[in-house]
Formats: C-alpha cells, structure tokens, sequence
C-alpha cells in the first residue's frame, strides 16, 4: 500500500536562490496533514507544486501512485479531478454566482444534467454550512467566512478524496476560525478526505491534524502532531514552544 | 458495470458493485435509467460489493430510492444502508426546516417590459452622464487646488506619464502619420494627374495632415493605448482596494492618480501631434518626390504657399482637449470598476469606445468653430 500522497527528492530553484532541497514528505490515507514554515520557506511553492501548476527542478511527487511532475497536459487533468483545492484567498471567480463557483468543475469533468448539477451544487453548498440563499450571490457580496466556505464547496464539487487547504483559517476571527476547524473534521470524517492544509494557526493544527511536516532548512521534518512538538530543532522548538504557543497552551489548560 | 439486477418473482434486487465516484455518474445514471421497476414490485438493494461510494454518488442512489418509493415501491437495503445515505437524509431534514427562497418578483406584460427597460436604460445614462460631470467637476478642483504647489502637482508622476503616453508611442504614431499621408497622397495624385493639377498634391496633404488628420489618428491611437491602459490601471486597483488604502492614509486619490494621468496626457498628445505632423508632410513629400517627380525644393516652395501659420495651429489646438477627453473617460470608467474581473473588462471597453467617441464629436465642433471663424 503506497502512501496517497508521496514527495521525493523535491528541489526547487528560483535563480540563485534554493528554495527546496531534497524535501521528502508523505500523506497517508485519512490523514490530516498539517504544512508549517516560517514565512518565505516554501510552503506555496511545495503546494503549487504538488497541484502540478509548477515543474521543480528535481525530484518526484506521486499521488496515487502516479508520478505527475512528468505527466503530459492530458493527463494532468485526469488526475486534477481527483483532488480538490481551496486557495487562501478564496479564488473564487468573481463574474460568477456561488452557485455557478461551485458547479464550473462538475461542467468541466461530469456528464450531468443542469438540474442534477444545480441540487448537486446546493448540495455542497449546505454541506459546508451556507444558507441556501448565498446560491445566487457574487463573491463580492460575501464574508471573508463564506468565502472560504464556498472555496471549500467549490474544492470539493468533484466529491475527491484528497483535499488541499491553503491557509483555510486565516484572515477568520476566532470563532470562525474554529467553526471552520470543525467543519474541516466533520467533512473529514463522513466523506473520508485525507487533508494537506498549509497553516500557521497552532489551534487549528492542534484540532484538526495528526501529522505535521515542519519546512525547515529546505527539508521537511515530519511526524505525528505528538511527536513533532519535541523535536529538537531550534525553529520547530521557537514554533511550538515560543511565547505565543505557550499563552495559547495556558489558556488551553487554564480553561 | 455498476449495477447488477436480479430478479426473485415479482420483486427487483439491485446489486451495486464498484466505484460510485463522481467521475462515473454519467454511466451510472445510465444504469440506473435501465433499471426497469413494474409497478406495486419491491426493490432490495445490496450494497456489500461496492467499493466506493462518494457524496455524488449517494445522492444519486437516494434520488433513485425517492422516485422508485415515489411510485408506491417498497425499498429496502439489505445489510444497513450507506453512511452517506444518513448523511444526506439529516442535511434535508435541516434543509426542509429552514424558511424557502423568496419568490420571484411578479412578471411584468410584455409591452411594457419594453417600455421599462427603454426607461431604465434612460435613466441609468442620465444618472451616468451626472457622474461622468461629478468626476470632470472633482478632477478640477482637485487639480486647482494642487496647483499651489509644485510638490503636490506630482511632477516626477507627470514625467512618468508624459513617458508612458507620449515617448513610447512615436514609433507606432510616426508609422500612422506616414502611411496616412501617403495614402493621401496617392489617391490624390490620380484623381489629379487627369486634370494636371498635380501641384495641390500638396495643398491636400498638407491641409488634411496638418489640420484634421494628424492630430485626429493621433488621439484615437492614443485613446487605444493610453485611455485602455488608465482604466485597466485605475479598475484593477479599486479592485485590489489600494484606491481606499489611498483614502485611508488620507491621500486623495484623484491628486495622485487622475490628475497626474491628465496631465501627463496633456502635455503628450500636442508633442505626439507634432511628430505625426512633421512625419505626414515627409511622407508626402517623399511620395510627391517619387511618383510625381516633384523636386523637394518645389513641394516646400508650394507648401509656403498653401498654407498659413493658422493651418497648424488650428490642428495643435484641438490636441489638449483631445488629451482630457481620453484621459476623463479612462480614468472615470476605471474608477468606477467595482467587484469583479468582468466588471473590468467591459468598463475598459466603454473607456476606449467612449473616448473614441468623444474625440470624434469634438473634433466635429471645432469643425463648425473653425467655419464660423473663417479659420
């Protein structure tokens, strides 16, 4: 059994500057997999890579099995459709509908008739706990929440299995936040996605992930969230144990 | 294969095998259709040999479940029914509690759908053109109140501008103005060669570039690239909300970005017109030196004669309204962009096809002018 999600040897090079070098990481089946760095580390290049959108330099990303750095066009796509994606800032497109947001996948990838699209997207749409009547709205008229809520509907249009999540909390108040966090587990649970979420919100990692891959000196450490909190580099240590983790941590205990 | 049916007497057993994924629903509605359910029979449904089931998937078995009970069929799983199923029943259940979409509004008769939109319409332009004077009205109050000092008349933003619109352009305006005198020339030069009147060749190019034609192409091409390019400019930054950081830090935005674009302009399109009109006289007489066989010393000996100091000056003039003109239309349209790429894209548009516009109605007006003045 090949893990869903597997990157090997990754090197990334912009000019001069060495962006990753031999990253190595794995995303089994069912996990939630949590991707932290330090602000210029690399996570959105790993993504784009991983999402096929950028070739790196060396090295082999495989997901299911199959090695995408080499695919052709065409068969980029038909791996496409098997994973889902929410940006962090949404993306949404803004000249259409939430409704419309959600069903451009399935017009491009599903034979399905206009009203079986239209339940299937409303469908998604209560999934991720928007009221029916944010349907007919643009994204201009949304909420920084109902945005990442509709990028959530729109990743999952396709019913994947793999789910990426750029920064899925941020910009969210609190509350929100953890609202979210919730929903990223409960769709987790009933419609069995293994998650890769970049975050930098200690809580969300603390409440939705089981793995985390810390970007460290152009590698990836990873390991089980137990685990990784002991870790002895010094930027993981800063990371999980810094003055902002402990007052989290406090109040966490204090409560 | 996704469905296998088998039948016990009157009764129907569907056995779902595979993958009911997402990507496979087409054939699986396919199936499902030549599923064939006589009236009063029951349906059993066996789930143990699917291998995957996904939200798309389940809904289309429960949608399926919901027409076959729908005909007075009695449905039943043998083995529990799919999680999903559950999953999919609780949303609906929520969903039938929460109040429905409003109702559409009442339609309107025909005729006086017409009449509404032709009155919408009427009333949207009028509104417009309020807004459009608005913009003019703010920009020029703006634009005196920075003339009390050099600083806040960006001059380093107007250099920026005046390189943008203007130095750039000379390659494509001198390649315009030439080829423009040329065609002049040479339809000219046949029709006259027949009356050997071959001599106001020039009076034709020379009158036509230096009072209508230079200036005129000139502004039109600088509407394409310039008045383009200020609402694209202005439109994507109200749209990525630097506009309102501007207001925010207490900068006017009209300060720093209308009014140095207007300016700019304004001193770039005489220049370009001066360009197009010293590039149009060369290209005709190069033409009259070649195909008429007119010595240069005679095309600028009858071009002294033809025409006046006026001829272009009255052509020059026209340059810096022009020059508002565009700049007015491209940067009112991008200021008004609002919420969305496409929203962009067809303002944009109005500022080029606007600002055409207004340069051509001008440049008739001043035509009377000229008339009335005996120009």
């Amino acid at each position: 059994m090949y893990p869903l999600l597997e990157v090997q040897g990754l090197v990334n090079r912009f000019g001069p500057q060495l962006v990753h070098d031999g990253l190595d990481m794995q995303v089994a089946e069912d996990d939630v997999f949590g991707i932290v760095g330090g602000s210029g580390s690399g996570k959105s290049v790993l993504l784009r890579t991983i999402l096929g959108l950028q070739r790196p330099q060396a090295g082999v990303v495989r997901i299911a099995g199959s090695d995408i750095t080499h695919m052709s066009a065409a068969q980029l796509r038909g791996v496409k459709a098997r994973y889902g994606v929410s940006f962090q800032q949404g993306a949404l497109y803004s000249a259409l509908t939430v409704l419309q947001n959600v069903q451009l996948p399935m017009m491009e990838h599903l034979e399905l008739a206009a009203q079986e699209r239209d339940e299937l997207a409303l469908l998604k749409i209560r999934l991720v706990g928007l009221p029916v009547d944010a349907a007919g709205k643009y994204p201009a008229q949304l909420s920084g929440g109902m945005v990442k809520r509709v990028a959530l509907a729109r990743a999952l249009s396709l019913d994947p299995s793999l789910l990426f999540l750029d920064e899925p909390t941020s910009g969210l108040d609190p509350v929100s936040a953890a609202a979210f966090d919730d929903l990223v587990l409960y769709l987790q649970q009933h419609l069995r996605l293994t998650i890769v979420m970049i975050t930098h919100d200690l809580d969300t990692i603390f409440r939705t992930c089981n793995r985390v891959g810390v970007i460290v000196d152009r590698r990836m450490e990873s390991d089980t969230l137990e685990r990784i909190v002991d870790n002895p580099h010094p930027w993981i240590q800063a990371y999980f144990h810094g003055e902002r983790a402990r007052a989290r941590r406090g109040a966490a205990h204090g409560a | 294969m996704f469905v296998e049916i088998g039948k016990t007497g009157a009764n129907v057993d569907l056995e779902l095998t595979g993958e009911w994924r997402a990507l496979q629903i087409a054939q699986i509605d396919r199936e499902l259709a030549a599923v064939e359910l006589p009236a009063g029979s029951a349906l059993r449904i066996g789930t143990q040999r699917l291998t995957a089931l996904d939200l798309t998937g389940a809904w289309t078995l429960r949608e399926f479940v919901r027409r076959a009970r729908g005909g007075g069929r009695e449905v039943s799983f043998s083995g529990a029914p799919p999680d999903l199923l559950r999953l999919l029943d609780e949303m609906h259940a929520s969903a039938d509690a929460a109040p429905s979409a409003p109702a559409a509004p009442p339609a309107v008769p025909e005729h006086s759908a017409v009449l509404a939109s032709i009155g919408r319409y009427a009333v949207r332009a009028g509104a417009d053109m309020v807004d459009g004077l608005g913009f003019l009205g703010r920009t020029s109050a703006t634009f005196l109140r920075s003339l009390t000092s050099l600083k806040r008349l960006r001059p380093i933003s107007v250099a920026r501008h005046v390189y943008d619109a203007g130095l750039t352009a000379v390659p494509i305006i001198a390649l315009i103005g030439f080829l423009i005198s040329v065609i002049i020339a040479y339809m000219s030069a046949q029709q006259l060669r027949g009356l050997g009147a071959d001599i106001y060749v020039v009076d034709l190019v020379a009158i036509g570039v230096l009072r209508e034609l230079g200036v005129l192409l000139t502004s039109i091409i600088v509407a394409g690239r310039s008045g383009s390019a200020y609402a694209a400019e202005l439109g994507s930054m109200k749209l990525n909300e630097e506009v309102d950081a501007l207001t925010a830090t207490g900068v006017d935005p009209f300060e720093v970005l209308v009014v140095p674009r207007l300016l700019g302009l304004t001193i770039a399109l005489p220049l370009l017109t001066i360009i197009a009109d010293l590039v149009g006289l060369a290209g005709g007489a190069l033409l009259c030196r070649y195909l008429l066989d007119m010595p240069l010393t005679q095309f600028v000996g009858r071009l002294n004669y033809a025409i006046s100091p006026s001829t272009f000056w009255v052509g020059l003039v026209k340059a810096p309204v022009f020059a508002v003109l565009i700049g007015l239309c491209g940067c009112y349209r991008g200021m008004l962009v609002r919420d969305s790429a496409r929203e962009l894209g067809r303002l944009v548009t109005v500022a080029v096809v606007q600002a055409i516009f207004f340069v051509i109605l001008a440049d008739a007006l001043f035509a009377v002018l000229f008339m009335e003045m005996d120009i």
